[in-house]
């Protein structure tokens, strides 16, 4: 027996990616503002969580929880920065989406479509269902439903665009 | 690849983020009362401990404190336990002479009010070594002109009559013994009888018939007829009266007007002359009046 240490990261067939500099931060910034500007203009954009879907989409790659939470904590302060909720509201919710994401991201495989459609589903109703809680717990707050028929539409929304997104994001990896 | 990543490391990470993110949370928020979660969230986690803080603080202060306290306590208690035991018997003297007192003025006033009758203030100084009879012994005797079968009374009323004379000491035999007898009428309707003692705190009122109204509470006075007492001495209270079938004679049951049970100074009634009782209650409305029962022409 040569080594009986056990292998805890990413699986050995799994491919952890890595970008180009600067494609994850003017991806996180391109995400909050469009985020802050679609839902002024158009109201079908109230379901948009783009945000989510950069922070989702950048733990599945990177595959490294500690990257992943980190980045989805930067990120969901952003948010909770430009908008009225307090801070960390967001930062909670992404941080774990960072960690969880990046933790499955780690053992299968998340390339394909129908994988990463499901997933955002998941993501969505997870990230909805910690930032109800925490709104709760900490804020007080009992408005905020954990599932609803809306949100189910906002999660398969985000979801189709997640299909779309998503690749389009992979053109900004660099070659391994 | 043999890179072991560190899930605990990542796990605490995520730990210390999330909670650095809810602490972030807790200070912005503020609650009912415009205070602010996070001091909400350190006050409630403080006073806890504090309470615990000041309850050791409090404990051993006040432990220090009592037991400092507790080192002359025993001291203490023996002084005032002693103190208190001076203070009972100097209260119980005081109260004794209260009452001595008392007694005395009453004796005086009646004194006072039949100052033509002539009587000597005795003191009852002991009593029969018998305890089958009732006698007391009082500080006056041949001496001060006491002779056998004089009346002895008290302002409240007759006490029993001398049995013994010494030239400085006579025997009192009291109403309550069973060798005693005393003319009695009943003052409402002045109907006659014995009162006769009965060895015990009760006395019973014989030769009444049967068919005289008798009421509990109805006084009993001297009539005079026994050339010992003079009449209409307060003598007792009837307390039962019931018509004996078997005898023509009432059964009646009768309460001293005179405390024999604690008789301390009483007076010897030197000679039968009546007593004017209508003058004494004038005199002092202290001393008992005569039964309301009683006639004016009786008095």
């Amino acid at each position: 027996m040569e080594n009986t240490d056990i292998y805890i990261g990413p699986e050995p067939h799994i491919e952890v990616h890595k970008y180009y500099g600067g494609v994850v931060p003017a991806a996180v910034l391109l995400a909050l503002v469009l985020q802050a500007f679609f839902p002024i203009h158009f109201r079908w954009a109230n379901y948009l969580e783009l945000p989510l879907l950069v922070t989702l989409y950048f733990a599945l790659s990177k595959r490294n929880p500690s990257t992943g939470m980190l980045l989805g904590m930067v990120i969901g302060l952003l948010q909770d920065s430009l908008s009225r909720t307090p801070l960390g509201l967001y930062g909670i919710a992404k941080t774990l989406v960072g960690f969880v994401g990046s933790s499955i991201g780690a053992r299968i495989d998340v390339e394909h479509p129908i994988a990463r459609f499901l997933l955002t589903i998941v993501f969505y109703l997870f990230h909805h269902a910690v930032f109800a809680l925490t709104s709760q717990l900490l804020l007080a707050q009992h408005n905020e439903a954990y599932i609803s028929v809306p949100i189910l539409i906002a999660s398969v929304v985000n979801a189709l665009i997640a299909i779309a997104l998503f690749p389009l994001l992979d053109r900004f990896r660099r070659p391994s | 690849m043999m890179a072991i990543p560190s899930r605990h490391k990542s796990l605490t990470l995520l730990a210390a983020v999330i909670v650095a993110q809810i602490l972030l949370l807790a200070v912005q928020i503020k609650r009912e009362r415009q205070v602010r979660l996070i001091r909400v969230w350190a006050v409630e986690l403080i006073s806890p401990v504090q309470r615990a803080g000041s309850s050791i603080v409090y404990t051993f202060e006040h432990g220090w404190g009592d037991y400092v306290s507790l080192r002359n306590t025993r001291e203490d208690n023996q002084t005032l336990r002693s103190e208190l035991d001076r203070l009972k018997v100097r209260n119980a003297e005081l109260e004794g002479r209260a009452r001595e007192a008392d007694r005395l003025a009453a004796l005086l006033n009646f004194r006072q009010a039949h100052v033509d009758v002539p009587m000597a203030v005795a003191r009852v100084i002991g009593g029969s070594p018998d305890s089958g009879s009732l006698v007391v012994n009082i500080d006056r005797g041949s001496r001060d002109g006491v002779r056998r079968d004089m009346g002895v009374i008290t302002p409240d009323g007759v006490v029993g009559k001398i049995l013994a004379v010494y030239p400085d000491v006579s025997q009192v035999i009291l109403l309550g013994d069973k060798e005693s007898g005393v003319g009695a009428l009943l003052a409402s309707s002045r109907t006659q009888g014995v009162v006769k003692g009965s060895g015990k705190p009760e006395l019973t009122m014989d030769y009444v018939s049967n068919d005289t109204k008798v009421s509990a509470g109805e006084v009993v006075l001297t009539s005079g007829q026994d050339r010992i007492f003079p009449k209409d001495l307060p003598l007792a209270t009837v307390t039962q009266a019931t018509p004996d079938r078997k005898a023509p004679f009432m059964r009646i049951q009768l309460k001293p007007a005179a405390h024999l049970d604690r008789l301390e100074e009483v007076l010897v009634l030197l000679s039968r002359q009546d007593l004017d009782l209508k003058k004494e209650a004038e005199a002092s409305p202290a001393v008992a009046p005569p039964a309301a029962g009683t006639p004016a022409s009786a008095r």
